[in-house]
C-alpha cells in the first residue's frame, strides 16, 4: 500500500466541497477519494452535476467564490521535488503557493476553447504569458519556446500563428492552443475537463491522438473528465464513476468496461447508442419516462409503412455568403434528398458542413439562392420556396422545428404555458380554453406533469427543457419536425430518454422527422435514410445498413473510424493518419474530387444507396477504392 | 487598412455634418416670425418707434429677403470661412461672442469626463471584485444618489452651503473681473480656483452611472471562462483581472466616447444657469428663447460636430483596442 501511495502524483482523500447558495451550504462533493498514478491518464465519468468539475476546480484551487472546501485532503507529490507532498486543500486560494502550481505544475483546459481564450490577445501572448510565469525567458527566447510548443500541438506555421487571434482559429485548432498553453510549462499532471466534447468526431480524434503522443513524450499524468465513454475507453488507463458527488465505482479500464458491478455504471453503458443495436432495439434510459398516449386528435392518419410516399422533396439547393466585395462562399451546393412520409430522415455532418442551412433554408428561416422544395400535401405538392406571406404564414404550421441549445430556445420571461401556446397564439388557434387545454395534453404526451405549466423555463433540467420545446413544435399538429442537433447539448443518460420519446411520439403520431445531427450513432438509431454532407454537398446518401456497413465515401469512412466507441476491443486506430481535415477534398482518392465544375456526379450503388463521384467511375471503381 | 479606414470615415463626416446642418437650419426656420420681426414686435408694443432703416440693413445684409435655400447656403459657406455669422441680440458676430466662451465649455466639458473616469473605475472595480459586500452596497449608494439628484440643485444646494457656513460665493468660472481680459497667471490660477466645484457638481451624476456600468460589465467578464483560464495559469489574480477581464470591459467605455462628449457640454446648461458660468451652456438658452438663429444654429452645429468627432475617436479606439473588430463593411445573413 505505501508503495503505490509514494507513486502517485495526485490523491484526493475523502474531499468534501460545498456550496453556499443562499445562505445555506449545499454539500456536492461528498467524501471523494480518488488517485493518478505518474504518467497514467484517469478518467473521471459521470453526468452534469455529479460534481467532477468541482473537483477539477479543487485541485486547482479554483472553486466558484461561493464554494468551499470543508473536509479532506488534496496532495500533490511533484516528481521534481522528489519527496515533498503538497495538500492543495490547505493552500490560501490565490496565495503564491497555489499560482506555483496552476499552470506550473498543473495544466488546464477545458471544455469550450473559443470562451476560454480571450478574444482580444492572440494566441501567441496567451501562451507565452503561461512561460514567462513559471519559467521566464529572454523575449527573443520566449518567442522561440512558444512557436516551437505551437508546433509540438499541430500548428502548421506557428511563426505565422502565434500573432493570430482565437476567432481566425477553428475549434481543432483553438483547443490545439489551449493544449500549448496548459503544456509549454511541461507540468506534471494535466487536468482535461471535457476536453473535446464541443469537437467534431474527426477534430475529436486528432486531439485525443494528440493528447496521447503529448503524454509520451512529456511524461505527465491526465486527469481526464468526460461523460463520454467512448473517450474514456479510449484514452484511460484508470476509471473513477462518479454520481452525485460520490463515488460509484472505480478500478482499471479493463474492470470497469468488461465487469462493471454497479448498476449506475451498467446503465451509463447501455444509454449511449452505438452502431450494432439491431433495428428496433430501444435505448434504455437511466430513469425511463413512461410514454403517455397522445390524444387522438394529435394523430396523423396512419403511415402504410410498405409504400411510403415521399413527404417532402428537396432538388438542387444552393446558398452562398459573401460580402459585396470579397469572393463568396458556397455554404451549399446542389443538395438533393427526398423525405418519405413517417420516416425519419438523417443528416451528417461536421459544423460548417451546412447541414442546418439546409434545415432553415426548408423552414424558410433563411432564403436559399437556388433548388427547390416539394412539400406533397395530402392535397397536392405545395412549393415551399415560392410561397408568400398570407400562403407562408397558413403553410407554417406543417413543418415546425426543435433546437438544439434548450437554454436559448427557450424565453427565459415566458412561462412554460407561454411557451406552448405561443404558436397557437400566433395562427390564431381555437380559444383561450382550448389552448389551455391542448397545452395541458401536450405536456403529458412529452412525459411532463401538467402542473408544471406555470412554471419558468429556469426551473427544469436540460431534458425537461427540451420536452417543452418538442411540446411546442407539436403544438400546431405539423406532418414534419426538423430537430436540429436536438440531444448534442444533454448528457448520455437524458438523451436517451429524449430519442425514446421523440422515436415514440414518431410512431404514435406519424410524424416525418429530418434529423441533423453530427453524432454518427445518434443518428444511426435514429433515421432510416441518412445523407452525409461535406462541405455543402451531400457526398453519400443511402439506407441506413448500407451506408454504416459498406461506406463508399472516404469522408463517410473516416467519420464512422473517428468515432470512439465504448468498447476496449474496438479502440480507434490513432496510427491512422487523421491529420488535415477529413472534410478536405485534397485528402481524398482522385475519383471523388472535383476536377472540373460539374465533374461529379451521384453514382448509383444499388439499393438506394448513391455516392458522389467522378461522372465517370463506376459503382464498382468506386466500391473498390 | 486602418489609414483608409480612418480616411473614409472622416469623409463620412461631411455629409452627415451636411445633413445635420440641414436640419437644424430648418427647425430655426420653422418658427412663423424670425429675430426682427419679435424685436419690432416687442418695441411696438412699449411704445417705442422701432429704427426701420436699421432693421431692413441688417435683413438685407444677412439676406433675410432671400429665399431660405440660399441663406443657408450662405450660413454654411460662412462656417468654412470662419464666420459663424451675426448675433442680433448681441449685436456682435458670434465667433467674437463665444470665443472664450468656448474655449471654457471645453475646460469644464474634458475636466469633468476625466475626473468621472479617475473616480468611477477604481470605486466600479472595487464594488465588482467585492460584489454584495458593504463597501459596495455603500457605494452603490453614494453612486445612486449622484444620479438621483439633479444637477441644478446640486449646484443650489453647494452655494447655499458654501454661503451659510463659508460666506464664500462659489458661482462662476473666474473672478468676474478676468472675464474677457487676456490670458494671465492671475487669471489662470482664478480659473483653477473656481473650476473643481462646477466639475465635481457637474460630474457627479456621470461618475455615478459610469461607477454602476463598471460593476455590471465587469461583474459578467469576471464569470467568463477565459478569466478561470487566466488564472489557471497560475497568474496573481490582480494581474489577471487588469489584462483580460478589465481590458474586455473598457470596450464599454471607448464606445461611450462619442456619447459622453455632448451630454456632458449640453446637459450642464442649467447648473451652469445656476452657477453662472462663462460657459456656452447660458447663451444657447437664451439665443433659443430669443430666436437669435444665427447664434443658436451655429451652438447646435458645434454640438453635432462633437458628437460626430467623438463617434469617430471612438471607433478609431476600439479598432486598436478590439481585433474582431472588421474594418471593411459586409452583409452576412
Amino acid at each position: 500500500m505505501k508503495e503505490t501511495a509514494s507513486k502517485d502524483l495526485l490523491r484526493i482523500e475523502d474531499l468534501h466541497v460545498s456550496f453556499a447558495v443562499h445562505g445555506q451550504l449545499n454539500e456536492v462533493v461528498k467524501g471523494i477519494s480518488l488517485r493518478v498514478p505518474a504518467g497514467r491518464t484517469v478518467a473521471l465519468v459521470g453526468e452534469s452535476g455529479s460534481g467532477k468539475t468541482v473537483i477539477s476546480q479543487s485541485v486547482m484551487g479554483l472553486l466558484p467564490r461561493n464554494g468551499v472546501v470543508h473536509g479532506g485532503r488534496i496532495l500533490f507529490a511533484d516528481p521534481a521535488k522528489e519527496g515533498k507532498v503538497i495538500d492543495i486543500a490547505a493552500l490560501d486560494r490565490d496565495g503564491k503557493k497555489i499560482r506555483h502550481l496552476r499552470g506550473g505544475r498543473i495544466g488546464m483546459i477545458f471544455q469550450e476553447p473559443m470562451s476560454s481564450l480571450s478574444p482580444v490577445h492572440t494566441i501567441g501572448d496567451q501562451i507565452q504569458e503561461a512561460l514567462q510565469l513559471h519559467r521566464p525567458h529572454p523575449r527573443k527566447e520566449a518567442r522561440a519556446v512558444t512557436e516551437e510548443m505551437l508546433r509540438l500541438v499541430g500548428f502548421r506555421n506557428p511563426h505565422h500563428s502565434y500573432d493570430q487571434y482565437p476567432f481566425e482559429l477553428s475549434g481543432g485548432l483553438r483547443q490545439r492552443a489551449m493544449l500549448a498553453m496548459a503544456l509549454i510549462c511541461r507540468p506534471a499532471l494535466l487536468i482535461a475537463d471535457e476536453p473535446t466534447t464541443a469537437l467534431d468526431v474527426t477534430i475529436q480524434a486528432q486531439v485525443l491522438k494528440l493528447m496521447k503522443e503529448l503524454q509520451s513524450e512529456m511524461g505527465m499524468a491526465i486527469l481526464l473528465i468526460t461523460h463520454d465513454l467512448g473517450v474514456v475507453a479510449n484514452m484511460a488507463d484508470e476509471v473513477v464513476v462518479v454520481y452525485r458527488g460520490r463515488v460509484m465505482e472505480a478500478g482499471t479500464v479493463d474492470d470497469i468496461f468488461r465487469h462493471p458491478r454497479h448498476p449506475y455504471l451498467k446503465a451509463l453503458l447501455k444509454a449511449s447508442p452505438d452502431f450494432d443495436m439491431a433495428e428496433g432495439e430501444r435505448l434504455v434510459a437511466l430513469r425511463e419516462v413512461p410514454p403517455t398516449a397522445p390524444p387522438a386528435d394529435l394523430r396523423h392518419e396512419p403511415v402504410l409503412r410498405a409504400a411510403p410516399t415521399p413527404l417532402l422533396n428537396v432538388r438542387n439547393l444552393r446558398k452562398t455568403y459573401g460580402s459585396k466585395h470579397g469572393a463568396s462562399i458556397v455554404a451549399v451546393e446542389d443538395v438533393s434528398f427526398d423525405i418519405l412520409r413517417g420516416q425519419c430522415f438523417g443528416l451528417v455532418g461536421e459544423s460548417g458542413s451546412g447541414k442546418t442551412t439546409v434545415g432553415n433554408m426548408i423552414m424558410r428561416a433563411r432564403s436559399a439562392d437556388s433548388g427547390s422544395v416539394i412539400f406533397n400535401d395530402r392535397t397536392g405538392p405545395v412549393d415551399v420556396l415560392a410561397l408568400q406571406d398570407e400562403e407562408l404564414r397558413t403553410f407554417r404550421p406543417r413543418m415546425q422545428m426543435i433546437f438544439q441549445d434548450p437554454v436559448s430556445s427557450l424565453s427565459p420571461r415566458m412561462t412554460v404555458l407561454d411557451i406552448i401556446r405561443e404558436p397557437m397564439i400566433v395562427q390564431g388557434r381555437g380559444t383561450d380554453a382550448e389552448q389551455k387545454k391542448r397545452a395541458v395534453e401536450l405536456m403529458e404526451c412529452v412525459g411532463l406533469d401538467p402542473r408544471f405549466l406555470s412554471r419558468y423555463p429556469h426551473s427544469f433540467s436540460g431534458g425537461q427543457r427540451q420536452r417543452i420545446g418538442i411540446a411546442r413544435a407539436l403544438a400546431l399538429n405539423p406532418d414534419l419536425i426538423i430537430c436540429d442537433e436536438p440531444v448534442s447539448a444533454l448528457d448520455v443518460s437524458v438523451q436517451a430518454q429524449v430519442l425514446n420519446l421523440l422515436k415514440d411520439l414518431q410512431a404514435s403520431l406519424g410524424l416525418t422527422y429530418l434529423f441533423v445531427s453530427h453524432n454518427l450513432a445518434v443518428v444511426h438509431y435514429m433515421a432510416e435514410q441518412i445523407a452525409v454532407m461535406a462541405r455543402g454537398r451531400i457526398v453519400e446518401i443511402g439506407p441506413r445498413e448500407a451506408l454504416f456497413r459498406r461506406p463508399a465515401h472516404p469522408y463517410t469512412r473516416a467519420l464512422l473510424k473517428a468515432v470512439p466507441l465504448p468498447d476496449l476491443d474496438r479502440k480507434l486506430d490513432f496510427d491512422v493518419a487523421f491529420t488535415g481535415g477529413a472534410s478536405d477534398p485534397a485528402s481524398w482518392p482522385e475519383e471523388f474530387r472535383a476536377t472540373a465544375p460539374g465533374s461529379l456526379e451521384m453514382i448509383d450503388l444499388g439499393g438506394g444507396h448513391f455516392v458522389l463521384a467522378d461522372r465517370a467511375c463506376t459503382a464498382r471503381d468506386v466500391t473498390a477504392a | 487598412m486602418l489609414l483608409r479606414y480612418i480616411l473614409r470615415r472622416i469623409l463620412i463626416m461631411v455629409p452627415t455634418l451636411l445633413v445635420t446642418s440641414a436640419l437644424i437650419f430648418t427647425v430655426m426656420e420653422l418658427p412663423p416670425s424670425d429675430y426682427f420681426e419679435t424685436l419690432q414686435a416687442e418695441m411696438a408694443a412699449q411704445g417705442e418707434h422701432a429704427d426701420t432703416s436699421r432693421i431692413e440693413f441688417l435683413k438685407r445684409e444677412y439676406g433675410f429677403d432671400r429665399p431660405p435655400v440660399e441663406r443657408y447656403f450662405r450660413w454654411i459657406g460662412g462656417f468654412v470661412r470662419g464666420d459663424f455669422g451675426y448675433s442680433f441680440e448681441y449685436e456682435m458676430p458670434v465667433r467674437d461672442l463665444v470665443g472664450e466662451r468656448l474655449g471654457l465649455t471645453i475646460l469644464v466639458s474634458f475636466s469633468t469626463i476625466l475626473l468621472t473616469w479617475l473616480v468611477a473605475f477604481p470605486i466600479g472595480i472595487y464594488s465588482a471584485t467585492h460584489p454584495y459586500s458593504w463597501g459596495d452596497y455603500g457605494l452603490t449608494f453614494v453612486g445612486l444618489l449622484g444620479i438621483a439628484v439633479p444637477h441644478f440643485l446640486l449646484a443650489l444646494i453647494t452655494m447655499y452651503f458654501a454661503n451659510v457656513w463659508f460666506g464664500l460665493s462659489i458661482g462662476g468660472l473666474m473672478d468676474p473681473i478676468y472675464f474677457n481680459e487676456p490670458m494671465s497667471w492671475a487669471k489662470v490660477q482664478s480659473i483653477l480656483a473656481h473650476l473643481w466645484i462646477p466639475v465635481i457638481i457637474i460630474g457627479a451624476g456621470g461618475t455615478g452611472t459610469m461607477v454602476r456600468a463598471i460593476r455590471a460589465n465587469l461583474l459578467d467578464e469576471l464569470q467568463k471562462q477565459y478569466y478561470v483560464t487566466a488564472k489557471a495559469k497560475g497568474l496573481p489574480p490582480g494581474k489577471a483581472l487588469v489584462k483580460y477581464p478589465l481590458r474586455m470591459s473598457l470596450n464599454f467605455f471607448v464606445s461611450n466616447i462619442g456619447d459622453i462628449l455632448p451630454t456632458v457640454v449640453s446637459g450642464s446648461e442649467l447648473t451652469a444657469v445656476v452657477l453662472s458660468l462663462q460657459t456656452t451652456g447660458p447663451l444657447l438658452l437664451r439665443a433659443l428663447q430669443s430666436q437669435d438663429m444665427y447664434l443658436a444654429g451655429s451652438f447646435l452645429l458645434f454640438l453635432s460636430c462633437l458628437t460626430v468627432i467623438g463617434v469617430l475617436i471612438s471607433d478609431i479606439a476600439l479598432a486598436f483596442l478590439d481585433p474582431r473588430i472588421r474594418l471593411q463593411g459586409g452583409s452576412l445573413k
